[in-house]
């Protein structure tokens, strides 16, 4: 066994071109810590599902090396593969065989043993043991979807990648698909996740990697990202309306929202000076009222899309 | 798990042979009567004006040919269905993200295909009695050219169905080039009933040494030698493993 502290997954200079001649991935470093779950954001088409793909096996690589607890896992491919599970971004299951059949058959194919009790078990907790005899085409989409993550758990990887696993799927699922992660992660499950959903990754994961046009941008502790990249806001309802920002205030980055009936303030957290207390007795000398203050940190969503936004 | 993967060759074996249980009468029944069929028209209608052949009855005659027919053309349909079906509903992903290697995907679906034919196959020739008189001089040879058709064609197939792009291009190759073939390589006639020239052309329809070898097995006469018929389903075999390896190799049409 490696030591806690080594990475589960080190990815170095991965690279892909399809043969369209799309360059999918253009050299992506990425090394994956034990037990953490990890989320990786992009926008559409950012390389997520083929960065994915590639690490399990279903996509060729161009280049560049993957390896698990320091080995390549081209040299023993099958003690990788088993140690991986994968729930696809799209569903794909043989509609004519039973959740339970399906399920047996990917423990199997993954070299496992039978072992019916700890796939009841798994049905129970996807709450699918109700319809473990009934058909795949029964099924209704999410149902389906809790099929291939039962699919992927079958043969209890201890390295799990989830694409875009919410997409598509309502409330309770999702909550039950997180609940779900986090007992993964207690049992020392390492989790890779891409999502849309980008509270989820906010709530969920311990780290962030951001890829866009097949590089990572960044890769942070998601608590640090937060601090590094948020923007705070303070928003202020003002007693009468403003039909501009006036120019004696031009020192600092203004805007005015509802028909000018809130005063927004954009600043940098980690500024020692972050300018608000001038700010607000500026407007003091200016006899500018206002009613409500609030201030607001920017959710992961927002420096996402800055940091896309700057990369393009 | 070590060396091979047992549980995964099975899971996948299991699982085509249970497809097969759930279309058992598409795959066992239609198999079955198409063969009735022939021995009701070819047997009996035309049989009865047919002299033997090298003094077995027609109706005897056409046996191993008939078995012949529908080895090929079941075994090409189960394998290239069998692996074709995953591409189409997307879930080949599992099978190239498990730990299984090409040897054991192959052994799995090719062996679930040429199972499927030589069940037929020995179904066939049950109901055959029914109708004719079936003599096997070499029971072993006769299950060995059973067995090894079945698995070269079912290497075949699966080579068809990871080539294929389409359903149409699933049953192409069967019915433009394997059906023909069948049906002008001595199935129903022994090729020494032809006029001299179209016999040269048939020494060059490979399903003529196949059924040929076959038949040999039951009657002890074939229009080719017993060593050309076995040579030419082992040479056929090899070149599919050789294509197989290296499509696995590449990825071909299996990753993009
Ligand atoms: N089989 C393929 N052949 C050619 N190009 C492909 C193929 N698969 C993906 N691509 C291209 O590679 C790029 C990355 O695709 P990928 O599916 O990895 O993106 P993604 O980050 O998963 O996007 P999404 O959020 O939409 O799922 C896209 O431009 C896509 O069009
Ligand atoms: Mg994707």
């Amino acid at each position: 066994m490696p030591p806690v502290s080594s990475p589960i997954l080190s990815i170095s200079g991965l690279s892909k071109q399809y043969k369209s001649g799309h360059t999918a991935l253009g050299g992506v470093d990425l090394e994956i810590e034990r037990g953490e779950i990890f989320a990786l954001l992009g926008p559409n088409g950012a390389g997520k599902t083929t960065l994915i793909s590639i690490v399990c096996g279903t996509v060729n690589k161009s280049g560049g090396t993957i390896a698990m607890d320091g080995e390549d896992i081209a040299h023993n491919f099958r003690l990788a593969r088993q140690r991986i599970g994968l729930v696809p971004q799209e569903i794909a299951v043989d509609i004519f065989t039973t959740v339970w059949n399906t399920v047996s058959f990917s423990r199997g194919l993954f070299g496992k043993a039978p072992d019916p009790a700890y796939i009841e078990q798994l049905l129970r907790d996807l709450s699918l043991w109700e319809k473990r005899d009934a058909k795949m085409i029964e099924l209704s989409g999410g149902m389906k979807r809790r099929v291939m993550i039962a699919k992927a758990l079958s043969h209890e990887p201890d390295l799990l990648f989830l694409d875009e696993p919410t997409a598509g799927v309502d409330v309770n699922l999702r909550r039950d698909m997180w609940a779900l992660v986090r007992k993964l992660r207690e049992k020392g499950v390492t989790i890779i996740l891409t999502t849309h959903y980008i509270e989820e990754a906010e709530e969920m994961a311990d780290r962030v990697g951001v890829i866009d046009g097949g590089k990572v941008l960044l890769v942070e502790e998601k608590a640090a990202l937060m601090r590094k990249l948020g923007k705070r806001r303070l928003t202020l309802t003002l007693a009468e309306p403003l039909a501009q920002v006036p120019a004696a205030l031009s020192d600092w980055s203004l805007s005015l929202e509802e028909e000018g009936h809130k005063l927004v303030y954009s600043f940098d957290a980690e500024e020692d000076d972050t300018g608000m207390p001038a700010l607000l007795r500026r407007l003091d000398d200016l006899h500018i009222a206002f009613k409500d203050l609030d201030t607001s940190r920017s959710s992961l969503e927002d420096i996402f899309v800055e940091l896309v936004e700057k990369s393009a | 798990m070590s060396g091979i993967n047992i549980h995964g060759i099975w899971a996948i074996y299991s699982s085509e042979m249970a497809r097969t249980r759930r279309t058992v009468l598409q795959s066992i029944a239609t198999p079955v009567i198409t063969t009735a069929l022939y021995f009701i028209v070819f047997g009996g209608a035309i049989g009865s004006r047919m002299q033997h052949v090298g003094g077995v009855g027609y109706g005897a005659f056409i046996v191993p040919g008939l078995i012949m027919l529908s080895l090929l053309t079941q075994s090409i349909s189960n394998a290239s269905v069998g692996i074709y079906f995953p591409k189409f509903t997307g879930t080949m992903f599992e099978i190239l993200s498990a730990p299984l290697n090409a040897i054991e995907a192959v052994i799995a679906y090719v062996g679930a295909a040429a199972t499927k034919s030589v069940i037929i196959g020995l179904i066939i020739l049950a109901t055959s009695t029914f109708f004719t008189d079936v003599r096997i001089l070499h029971p072993v040879w006769m299950v060995g050219f059973l067995l090894m058709t079945s698995i070269a064609f079912s290497l075949f197939g699966f080579i068809i169905g990871i080539w294929a792009k389409s359903f149409e291009q699933l049953s192409i190759i069967p019915s433009l080039i394997v059906t023909p073939l069948t049906f002008l390589g001595g199935a129903f006639y022994s090729i020494d009933m032809l006029p001299p020239a179209w016999r040269t052309v048939s020494l060059f329809n490979p399903v003529v040494y196949l059924v040929s070898g076959f038949r040999w097995s039951f009657y002890g006469l074939g229009d080719v030698g017993v060593a050309a018929s076995l040579g030419f389903t082992a040479g056929f075999m090899a070149l599919c493993l050789a294509i197989l390896w290296w499509i696995f190799q590449t990825g071909w049409r299996l990753k993009p």
